[in-house]
């Protein structure tokens, strides 16, 4: 396989709330790098701390109640210690995130349209005219039919699958290198999950964007990912190649997640 | 999730609405046929009408200068809802930005925006009022400031409950990893979402806003003679109530009704 650029490298992330009498950390000695055009799963149950971990590569743990340390480059950056306006430049523009719950993602009161052309607002040029065009480009380019209605149109108009689509295309106008994706199929039923992953794999392999995907259902994980890392109550327990992984599990908490698959899928 | 009618099989069938609307709408009506004309001079004196009753020519009769009480009670009605007007706008632009403030930020920044807001609001508007016109001196812009003050902690409060539930929400987060500025998720993305519960808290504010005005005027420190306003009508009425009851009725009709109207609006958009 040929060398690709590293974009993202996180070096011992530790995240640490001081939000109650006695500290809590819930990510301990996180690390990770991240090619261009790769497609890493985060794989984990609820409160592991894997959304944690993406949020703060996201840069939306900006808080003062926590104490976060190690260092999160995102092209020699650190976005971790960097000043809120560098942060601003590459979140959106380089940077784009999709949620777990596509019904409260959206801002109810605003259409479609604005909403997925608020990022070229803020980080380009374009006129009116351009972005629209790009918005229509954007809303195709997730297999959404009839985009010029759906630019009219309010969140409580679409479907929940139709606004994950949406969510999709807001987060990938600018083309952004990385996009996190914090369990987008979680609240979505099953065969629009398979469309769902479909669609991301694609966006992956034609624009080369790079996708940190995080899930608790390991059979997606596997369909979609290249790599993967497990992690449990804040710790990463295993991380390695998606086939050494599901084939040769080391930590025993990997085996039970592997073991919890229903037989069929594992074919 | 509640199913969205249509807006307007909605408002058809939201009678406080409906009632309100009309109402409003017929004492804008005659509000600004006051503007353009009024059958008498509201400022000419007439020594020979003087209490007179009501007749056609005087359909509500003459008050103790012998000026007419309809003219009077047109003209008199535009100045008190042009006074509510400026009232509640002051109160509710200072207001939304004190709140979105206090609660977007949240921390030390809010504690101290609404310790603020609780020291104006434990004094009483008028006393409040009141104590701003002891400063400034009378008048009707004087009592425009005075009053716009005394709003703005009450919409401010409003406001930052609105804020502090829309802040946490996805769509939020989702705007800020756009890249979007504070100031601009708060006025662009939040304050959009707050426009239902500010606009009913408007038509509440306006009532008060009417009734504050009348009890400025009522003590006699608003608009100054002769121009005439609601409250100024009472207050002079009330020397001659027995006299001439019409010169205390017709205007403290017209009041009553004006507060209904924005009452039963406020009703029918927060129903809505």
């Amino acid at each position: 396989m040929e060398e690709k650029e590293i974009i993202l490298k996180v070096q011992d992330l530790n995240i640490e709330f001081h939000d109650h009498l006695i500290p809590e950390t819930v990510v301990y000695d996180f690390n990770l790098t991240l090619k261009a055009g790769e497609i890493v799963g985060l794989v984990g149950e609820s409160g592991s701390g894997k959304s944690m971990s993406a949020l703060a590569v996201a840069g939306l743990l900006r808080r003062h109640d926590m104490k976060k340390t190690g260092q999160i480059l995102f092209d020699g950056v650190d976005l971790l210690n960097c000043d809120r306006k560098v942060l601003r430049k590459f979140q959106g523009k380089e940077i784009g995130m999709v949620f777990q719950e596509p019904m409260t993602s959206l801002n109810p009161v605003k259409k479609i349209g604005w909403q997925v052309e608020e990022s070229l607002r803020i980080h380009t040029q374009l006129n009116k005219e351009e972005r629209y065009r790009r918005v229509i480009e954007a809303l195709e380019n997730v297999e959404l039919q009839d985009p010029e209605r759906i630019v009219r149109q309010y969140p409580h108009e679409l479907s929940g699958g139709m606004r994950q689509r949406v969510m999709i295309a807001a987060a990938m106008i600018c083309k952004p290198r990385l996009l996190i994706a914090d369990e987008p199929t979680t609240a979505l039923d099953v065969t629009i999950q398979a469309q769902i992953v479909k669609l991301l794999k694609r966006l992956n392999r034609e624009e080369g964007t790079a996708v940190l995907f995080i899930s608790h259902d390991l059979s997606l994980v596997k369909r979609l990912c290249s790599r993967i890392l497990v992690m449990k109550s804040g710790y990463v327990v295993e991380s390695g190649e998606t086939q050494q992984i599901f084939y040769h599990p080391g930590d025993a908490y990997t085996k039970k997640l592997i073991e919890a698959i229903p037989a069929y899928e594992k074919r | 999730m509640k199913i969205k009618r249509e807006p307007m099989k909605r408002i058809s069938k939201n009678s406080n609405f409906i009632a309100g609307a009309v109402l409003t709408g017929l004492i804008l009506l005659f509000i600004i046929i006051g503007c353009i004309h009024t059958p008498y001079d509201p400022e000419a004196m007439d020594g020979a009408g003087r209490f007179a009753g009501i007749s056609w020519r005087h359909p509500m009769g003459c008050d103790n200068f012998g000026r007419d009480i309809l003219s009077r009670v047109m003209t008199g009605a535009g100045t008190t809802l042009g006074v509510a007007f400026a009232t509640v706008a002051i109160g509710a632009f200072f207001g939304v930005i004190w709140g979105a403030f206090a609660g977007y930020y949240g921390g030390l920044l809010d504690e101290i925006f609404m310790r603020a807001a609780d020291a104006m609001l434990a004094f009483p508007s008028i006393l409040l009022a009141l104590m701003i016109i002891g400063l400034f001196g009378p008048g009707k812009y004087n009592v425009i400031l005075a009053l716009g003050i005394a709003f703005v902690p009450s919409f401010a409060r409003i406001v930052r409950s609105e804020f502090i539930r829309c802040k946490n929400m996805d769509y939020v987060r989702s705007a800020r990893l756009m890249g979007a500025g504070n100031l601009r998720i708060m006025f662009v993305h939040i304050l959009p979402n707050a426009f239902p519960v500010i606009l009913s808290s408007v038509l509440i504010g306006f009532n008060n806003a009417v009734l504050a005005e009348a009890g400025m005027n009522y003590l006699g420190i608003g608009v100054m003679p002769p121009d005439a306003s609601l409250g100024r009508m009472l207050s002079e009425a009330q020397t001659y109530i027995f006299s001439a009851p019409g010169y205390a009725i017709f205007p403290g009709i017209v009041l009553i009704l004006m507060i209904l109207g924005f009452s039963l609006l406020g009703e029918g958009v927060r129903d809505n």
